[in-house]
């Protein structure tokens, strides 16, 4: 545990000395957001995409924050130094999934006003049971792409390559989290959201499973 | 006094692409023991340096650390192994005693960052980011990195680079300091009188395979 602590703290220092980051990846979702709304032919289809769009912008903002956490430790030769230094790879792939979830719900919790205030969504639902699936959806986005771009990092064509491997796989995810986003923005009539919100923690226990197990293969070398 | 580690390699193969960096190497190296190691570049130095630190996986032959095979163990190795490479495993956005904290904490080791700082000639009280530092200043960092633990296996790549006169005189003090602690230290140099003086075995490598 004392490893994970440390190697949480690093990534906390890392972040707070990168204010702009955030910063930069919230415009960027809120750019997703706002595009999508001047796209869209009706007042009534942007109530009905809300959900979707919100989705879809975080999840665009997760290759991103991926693709900096990665750079990062690319740069001096931090990674080859971090696998050598005895620290579990698993304790690496969990402080680096959950300094992503941490950043993606952050970008989630600004775009979340945008998106309720200009899609003309008010948020009918609960608020726990939302929050929860921000939560979820985000630490389930966190770990395939935490890993996907471990895999990629290193590769030509990184930025390309990662959204191609990682979109396909994150599709129940971001299925689940949509639905279940729409649902409590209607104010779930019908008590779907819990079933949504079932998939999205399987979903997300898969990857963070099976994340921890593959992640010393992938950067190790061999 | 820490027992240095002894290494044992036959044929030792490493392949990028389609080019052999090591071509079938043997290696025996005795607990304590100072090594330096010469070649001209892209003769596999920092390959062999690297497979030592079992960062790399041989392609062909073995290797043995402590009698145990090195890829195999290397979860049990690794903590009694410290490799300074040409990447100094830094993070520039981080002040030079937070980098510091930051790799003693992971691996749980109280951090004693001051005095390292000091060590190696570097200001404790600098707060700035090392984006600011120059290369020689980063290179003294790293190698302040390297004495967080206590490693039975020092491997040292041109540990001397961009480093100015007092910082060459501090890598010797660095290197005699590891082998009165009886650990084993290969060091890659291109300049031999580093090592003047020491008692050192010297092993040249050319087009990856002994000189």
């Amino acid at each position: 545990m004392t490893g994970l602590f440390g190697v949480l703290r690093r990534e906390a220092l890392l972040e707070w000395r990168r204010p702009g980051r955030w910063s930069s990846l919230v415009f960027f979702s809120a750019a997703v957001v706002l595009l999508v709304a001047f796209a869209s032919p009706s007042e009534a289809a942007l109530r009905e995409q809300a959900g979707g769009t919100f989705w879809v912008a975080i999840l665009l903002a997760s290759t991103r924050a991926v693709d900096q956490a990665w750079q990062v430790d690319l740069e001096n030769g931090a990674l080859e130094a971090l696998v050598l230094w005895p620290v579990e790879p698993a304790v690496l792939f969990y402080a680096k999934v959950l300094a992503l979830t941490a950043t993606l719900t952050t970008v989630a919790l600004a775009t979340g006003p945008l998106i309720l205030g200009m899609y003309d969504a008010p948020l009918r639902g609960d608020v726990g049971t939302l929050l929860l699936l921000l939560v979820t959806g985000c630490a389930g986005l966190a770990a395939p792409a935490t890993l996907l771009g471990a895999m990629t990092a290193q590769a030509r064509g990184a930025s390309v390559l990662l959204p191609l491997l990682l979109f396909p796989l994150v599709v129940p995810a971001l299925l689940a989290a949509a639905k279940g986003t729409s649902v409590l923005l209607e104010g779930d009539p019908m008590g779907q959201a819990p079933a949504w919100l079932g998939i999205l923690v399987t979903f997300t226990a898969l990857h963070w499973s099976l994340g921890g197990l593959l992640f010393g293969r992938i950067v190790e070398d061999g | 006094m820490a027992t240095g580690m002894s290494i044992a390699g036959r044929g030792l193969a490493r392949r990028f692409g389609p080019r052999w960096a090591l071509a079938g190497l043997d290696v025996d190296i005795a607990p304590g023991e100072l090594i330096g190691l010469t070649g001209p570049n892209g003769s596999g130095k920092s390959t062999l340096l690297r497979l030592l630190a079992t960062a790399l996986r041989a392609d062909a032959g073995w290797l043995k650390l402590d009698g145990q095979d090195a890829w195999g163990e290397r979860s049990e190795l690794r903590p009694a192994i410290a490799l300074a490479s040409h990447a100094t495993g830094l993070w520039d956005d981080l002040s030079a005693a937070e980098n510091l904290g930051v790799w003693a904490r992971m691996s749980g080791v109280a951090p004693d960052v001051i005095a390292q700082l000091r060590r190696v000639g570097l200001d404790p009280d600098r707060r700035d980011p090392i984006r600011t530092f120059s290369a020689g200043m980063k290179r003294r960092l790293a190698l302040a990195r390297l004495f967080l633990r206590r490693p039975r296996l020092a491997l040292l790549d041109e540990p001397s680079t961009a480093l100015d006169v007092n910082g060459r005189f501090l890598v010797r003090g660095l290197i005699e300091e590891l082998i009165s602690s009886g650990t084993t230290v290969v060091v890659a140099t291109h300049h031999r009188e580093e090592l003047d003086g020491a008692s050192v075995r010297w092993m040249a490598l050319q087009d990856g395979r002994a000189a």
